[in-house]
């Protein structure tokens, strides 16, 4: 009679305990990715590489669906109504890549308020209720100083070109550069130009700027004006100094030819567009009940004098060095966070 | 036989056309239907309609105003830090910018000056001061106005509630009041409200401060709705809001001007940007889609007035 009991009130227990301990199925699950703009190379590249792994990921049965929407005009009015949108329109997820990291916020509580996940990438959200997939800008700027400190060590003056002024990015990344300076102090930035990141600016800014420059041994970027200094430099009669460069396809070209003809070393860093992918699977593993910590952050995606040839043959012309993550590495970075 | 009288003929077509757009995105996506889902689909509609009755305001008086946006973004701004952490001084500001407003009309009408131009300088005085009141997206939006804005009212959505209430205020000031005739009368017939012995400086001032007054409500209802402010959060707001004015029956010229079509004209833009999003269209054509909505509504009022016409002769 006893052991009777105590099998029902095991089963009981066992059925009790079910949902939380099986984990729940996300192949019915829709999640959507709310982009508010897609008028640059990178961008074009992140969509593409989240149609590719997420149509993979529907193929699979993974999740339902994964929807990508982009706003007509980058504005975070039409953003918060798009958003407002996939709420009605029953979405599991939504990824978000935001207009601004604060007007968004009334919009995305309203989603959290409607029991969806959030998790914004790149242009993050502040909103505590969604996730946050950051960027350490800060580390990319000083992680260029610190290449130039093992490959320079006896230091000298250095080139800054910056992006555009009164971006977030760019005073995160100069923030950066200048704490690399403080650390590594045989450097001495002696001069800072806005490229803008992109090529014709940088190009314009750096000739503009190096007939009042004593000789410099690097030149730290942001990713996007690579290529532009190294052309207003070849310009002058002034020998090549390291330029740091952005994983854009022209900078790679330029590095090869010179790394092929003269033996010229350098590094590249940026972010990869794929992160879009990243932040599918966080999604994807949120809903599948994992627990995940709200803010996490995207390694970089680096390119050395080794694996240049590899990333170059991968990167389309006009276009950023990519990788496209999986669910392992989604895995990875959100156990990274504990 | 029953024959409409022309306001309500102008009327007729904004709330038409919402109808339809409304049906159209109810069959599209039940899940709309409802207390909640119509707050979803309206709430940011309603920043827009005061934005767009500011800019009917001005466009009774025969002018444009290009700082809509711009203003709304420094009023969001404002709303966001000094009417949190120092309401007095919040107010302050705001009362400071709603007699710019005023102000700028009586500058645009003494010295006769093109109001385009004019608002379009101001546009970059706006964006320069919310720049400087916030050179990151940042700020918190006073309690008041987050609790006015997410209230729940007994039947229906605050975005409903909110939209009659801004339509009929706007309809006893512009349509019932003697100074909303003086304003109107401005723009059909200056000279002649002149030579009736009215103050022309005085209507166009206050048709402004009215306008700024608006503006300010619609910066501070955005606010409410996003949590925090951004100095480029409202930019699309002037060509919405002209959009809003046209759409709603209004016209550029002669002070004819509907503020009830004027809401309704702000909510149907909002609704038409969810329309082509349920419908999936891609980004790349979704402006010119929108477009094309914008252009089958006047086209539509254009036939009517027309046959209006026709059987006025007749």
């Amino acid at each position: 009679m006893t052991i009777r009991k105590m099998l029902l009130a095991s089963a009981a227990i066992a059925c009790a305990a079910m949902p939380v301990s099986a984990f729940a199925d996300t192949s019915a699950k829709k999640i959507a990715l709310s982009n508010n703009y897609a008028g640059n190379s990178w961008r074009q590249a992140m969509l593409t590489s989240w149609e590719k792994v997420t149509g993979e990921a529907v193929k699979a049965g993974v999740v339902a669906a994964a929807d990508p929407f982009t706003t007509a005009e980058n504005q975070a009015t039409e953003q918060a109504a798009q958003i407002q949108n996939m709420i009605l329109q029953g979405y599991d997820a939504i990824v978000l890549n935001a207009a601004s990291p604060t007007a968004l916020n009334g919009a995305v509580k309203e989603a959290c308020d409607a029991g969806i996940t959030v998790v914004s990438f790149d242009g993050i959200v502040t909103e505590p209720c969604a996730w946050r997939i950051a960027v350490n800008f800060k580390e990319m700027g000083r992680s260029e100083v610190e290449y130039l400190a093992k490959k320079l060590p006896q230091g000298g003056n250095l080139l800054e070109i910056r992006g555009l002024a009164g971006v977030f990015v760019d005073d995160e990344i100069s923030a950066g550069i200048h704490e690399g300076v403080k650390q590594f102090p045989q450097f001495k930035i002696v001069g800072s130009v806005h490229g803008d990141w992109a090529q014709d600016v940088a190009q314009k800014a750096v000739a503009g700027i190096l007939p009042s420059l004593p000789d410099i041994v690097g030149v730290v970027t942001q990713g996007g004006d690579g290529y532009g200094a190294a052309q207003a430099i070849a310009a002058t009669d002034r020998k090549m100094p390291t330029i740091i460069m952005g994983n854009r396809e022209d900078e790679l070209k330029w590095w090869k030819e010179q790394k092929d003809s003269t033996g010229y070393e350098t590094m590249s860093v940026s972010i990869a567009p794929g992160v879009s992918t990243l932040a599918f699977w966080v999604a994807q593993q949120i809903l599948d009940g994992k627990q995940v910590k709200k803010d996490l952050v995207v390694p970089f995606l680096r390119i050395d004098q080794d694996n240049l040839e590899t990333n170059l043959a991968n990167t389309q012309a006009g276009g950023v060095a990519n990788v496209e993550y999986t669910q392992a590495d989604a895995i990875k970075v959100i156990e990274s966070a504990k | 036989m029953f024959r409409l009288s022309s306001d309500a003929m102008r009327l007729a077509i904004p709330a038409l056309s919402l109808t339809l757009l409304l049906a159209a995105v109810f069959w599209m996506q039940p899940r709309a239907v409802g207390y909640v889902g119509l707050n979803l689909l309206f709430n940011l509609a309603v920043p827009i309609a005061l934005a767009t009755i500011a800019q009917m305001l001005i466009m009774a008086v025969n002018d444009l105003d290009l700082s809509m946006g711009t203003f709304v973004s420094f009023v969001a701004c404002v709303t966001a830090t000094f009417l949190r952490d120092a309401p007095a001084t919040g107010v302050l500001i705001l009362a400071g910018a709603i007699g710019t407003y005023a102000a700028l009309g009586v500058i645009i009408h003494l010295r006769n000056l093109p109001s385009i131009v004019a608002t379009l300088g101001m546009s970059f005085v706006w964006g320069g001061l919310a720049v400087l009141l916030l050179p990151a997206p940042g700020g918190q939006a006073p309690d008041w106005v987050r609790w006015l804005m997410t209230v729940k009212p007994p039947l229906a959505p605050m975005a409903i509630v909110a939209s009659i209430a801004i339509a009929s205020v706007a309809h006893l000031l512009v349509m019932r009041s003697s100074l909303g005739v003086l304003i109107r009368g401005i723009g059909g017939n200056q000279r002649s409200v002149e030579r009736a012995g009215w103050s022309i400086v005085a209507a166009r001032a206050s048709a402004y401060g009215l306008a700024g007054l608006f503006a300010v409500l619609a910066g501070i209802s955005l606010v409410g709705l996003t949590t925090s402010a951004d100095a480029n959060i409202a930019l699309r707001y002037t060509l919405l809001s002209i959009a809003g004015v046209i759409l709603g029956g209004g016209e550029f010229i002669g002070g004819r001007v509907s503020p009830i079509g004027a809401v309704i004209g702000a909510l149907t833009l909002t609704l038409a940007g969810s329309f082509l999003s349920f419908l999936r269209i891609s980004p790349d054509w979704q402006i010119g889609a929108q477009g094309a909505i914008l252009i089958i509504v006047l086209a539509l009022r254009l036939m009517l007035n027309r046959l209006e016409k026709q059987e006025k002769r007749r």
